[in-house]
């Protein structure tokens, strides 16, 4: 296992277990964040497991940065890195189109696609959670198919509604909060991402694999009305 | 109980700030000036971590609605009570129905306003602390306003005595003194992607002053200068960023991320504020310049230790002083 340590400032070190994107390093990111939690050193006060890095913020009073490298490298000795991944699958059903996806048809038009074949192409993959960053409870997810692509709006929406879906690129993601941003909205989830009063306050962890399901109106105000 | 009658420019509730939800992408916050904050706490008996108002180049206007015991450090925004000044980084004596005020911003930008048994808000994820774009904490996740009626907790034993002995022995004139904020040099660690830039955006880092920018707040500061170039254009994946950290757009301008900061970036960190300098741009605003030194990671954290030892010894000698 190539690990490198790289201080970021006088109280975090970055752990890179890679330097691109893809499923192996993701596991790995996986498996130290799962140990990290499992067995917390005291001297730890959190960690954010990011694409490639898994970055460790301490109290320097407690202990040095070079101290914190051997520690974790002690720590990380006892991982072995060919372990199976276990991950959670989360559906998000999510109503296509209409008031809620009004860059759907754009999204079809750019790729020559019918609005079905989208909703079909974006329906049909398993997407890992990367990361979760940007906002809280927003998934960075991996794996959209090319065939949908499509470029950020040239002129970035001032407000995206909470739960919106978009296209960005060759990215997927889900909005948990109201912000600008200039994604291709093409539908929206009945489903919080964001739980701030829960002790888990996002609906989606790192690791997660994730499914989307097409409703219909009706469906989303259904469940848009017993969501807690 | 306190009434804000005014609400200032831009008051919050903030503490140290909520840790252990960064994986899940929810900001840190807290106060901007933590080394401030912590020793407003200390001067009226509370525990370090005790929700107070932060309060941004004009001060609140706020009526107290029983004797409280209360402490100011940071900015020096001019406070007052009932027209008359009062001293920053000391205890002070409020009597009911007194209302304390602020005016001009004679120096830094930040105050804290400390109350004996702390400021009662509901905790969200640990914290007290308001984060205003995620509409988290603090009262309603909002800034103060006008008619907000908060709540004093109850004060400790230690408390109690500064009380006694403040409102008994009001002229005695001691203080904590507090930083100065006049053209401060700010020191910095390499960031992780400080040899992508050019040598001559290194050398300009250190050796020309930059100037804070309209865009500054909470989240972070814009600054405006000489610009930072990359050798080459190198895509970065997101990873974590951190109070302190310092990133450059494409446009070559340096952003430093403050206590509202998102938890991860996909810039390039030129460099890294150490986190006892941070305190000092804290009390910076826009037009304000700033000068950089760069130092080792080694000397950061044993500077470190020393600010810890320091704020240990002024919760000692209080303690002192009061028993």
């Amino acid at each position: 296992m190539d690990l490198q340590f790289y201080p970021l400032g006088d109280q975090a070190v970055i752990l890179e277990l890679g330097k691109i994107i893809n499923p192996t390093i993701h596991k790995h990111v996986q498996l130290v964040s799962k140990y990290l939690e499992e067995y917390p050193p005291d001297w730890i006060i959190e960690f954010t497991p990011a694409f490639t890095t898994v970055t460790v913020f301490y109290n320097p009073t407690v202990l040095f940065y070079e101290e914190v490298c051997q520690e974790l490298s002690h720590l990380l000795s006892n991982i072995s890195w060919d372990e199976r991944e276990k991950y959670r699958i989360i559906e998000i059903p999510v109503c296509y189109g209409g008031e809620f996806g009004p860059d759907l048809i754009n999204v079809a038009k750019i790729n020559n696609l019918t609005i079905d074949e989208v909703i079909h192409i974006h329906t049909s993959r398993e997407y890992i959670v990367y990361m979760i960053g940007f906002a809280p409870g927003f998934p960075y997810l991996g794996g959209m198919s090319e065939k949908i692509a499509a470029p950020r709006k040239e002129t970035p929406r001032l407000k995206i509604p909470a739960r919106s879906v978009g296209i960005a690129g060759m990215q997927t993601g889900i909005y948990p909060i109201e912000t600008p941003g200039g994604w291709q909205i093409i539908g929206r989830t009945p489903v919080d991402l964001f739980l701030p009063s829960n002790e888990v306050p996002s609906l989606l962890r790192a690791g997660d694999r994730v499914r989307f399901t097409p409703i219909s109106l009706e469906q989303y105000k259904e469940m848009e009305q017993t969501r807690s | 109980m306190m009434t804000i009658i005014k609400p200032g420019l831009f008051s919050t509730i903030q503490d140290l700030g909520r840790y252990g939800y960064q994986k899940y992408g929810v900001v840190v916050s807290g106060a901007m000036d933590s080394l401030s904050f912590r020793i407003a706490n200390l001067l009226v008996g509370n525990e370090e971590n005790t929700p107070v108002i932060e309060m941004t180049i004009v001060g609140p206007s706020i009526q107290f609605h029983k004797d409280s015991l209360i402490a100011i450090c940071g900015g020096d925004l001019s406070p007052s009570i009932d027209g008359l000044p009062v001293s920053m980084g000391r205890p002070i004596f409020v009597k009911k129905d007194s209302t304390l005020q602020f005016g001009k911003c004679k120096n830094g930008a930040r105050a804290y306003l400390a109350v004996s048994g702390g400021i009662v808000t509901p905790f969200v994820m640990g914290s007290a602390s308001t984060y205003v774009r995620g509409q988290l904490g603090g009262v309603m996740g909002r800034v103060l306003q006008s008619g907000d009626q908060l709540t004093i907790g109850y004060l400790n034993e230690l408390s109690k005595k500064i009380r006694e002995y403040v409102h008994t022995k009001a002229s005695e004139n001691w203080f904590v003194p507090f930083l100065k904020t006049i053209h401060p040099i700010v020191r910095l660690l390499q960031g992780r992607e400080f040899d992508l830039f050019t040598d001559a955006s290194k050398s300009l880092l250190i050796n020309e002053p930059f100037t804070i920018t309209a865009e500054a707040d909470r989240m972070g500061y814009r600054l405006s200068g000489p610009k930072l170039m990359q050798k080459e254009h190198t895509e970065m994946l997101s990873a974590a960023v951190t109070i302190g950290t310092i990133q450059v757009t494409p446009d070559g301008s340096p952003i430093i991320l403050l206590a509202d900061r998102q938890t991860t970036g996909g810039y390039p960190k030129i460099a890294q504020v150490i986190s006892i300098d941070l305190p000092l741009l804290a009390q910076m605003k826009p037009m304000d310049q700033v000068r950089f030194q760069m130092i080792t990671l080694e000397e950061a954290q044993v500077l470190f230790r020393k600010t810890e030892k320091y704020i240990a010894t002024i919760k000692r000698a209080i303690e002192l002083k009061f028993r």
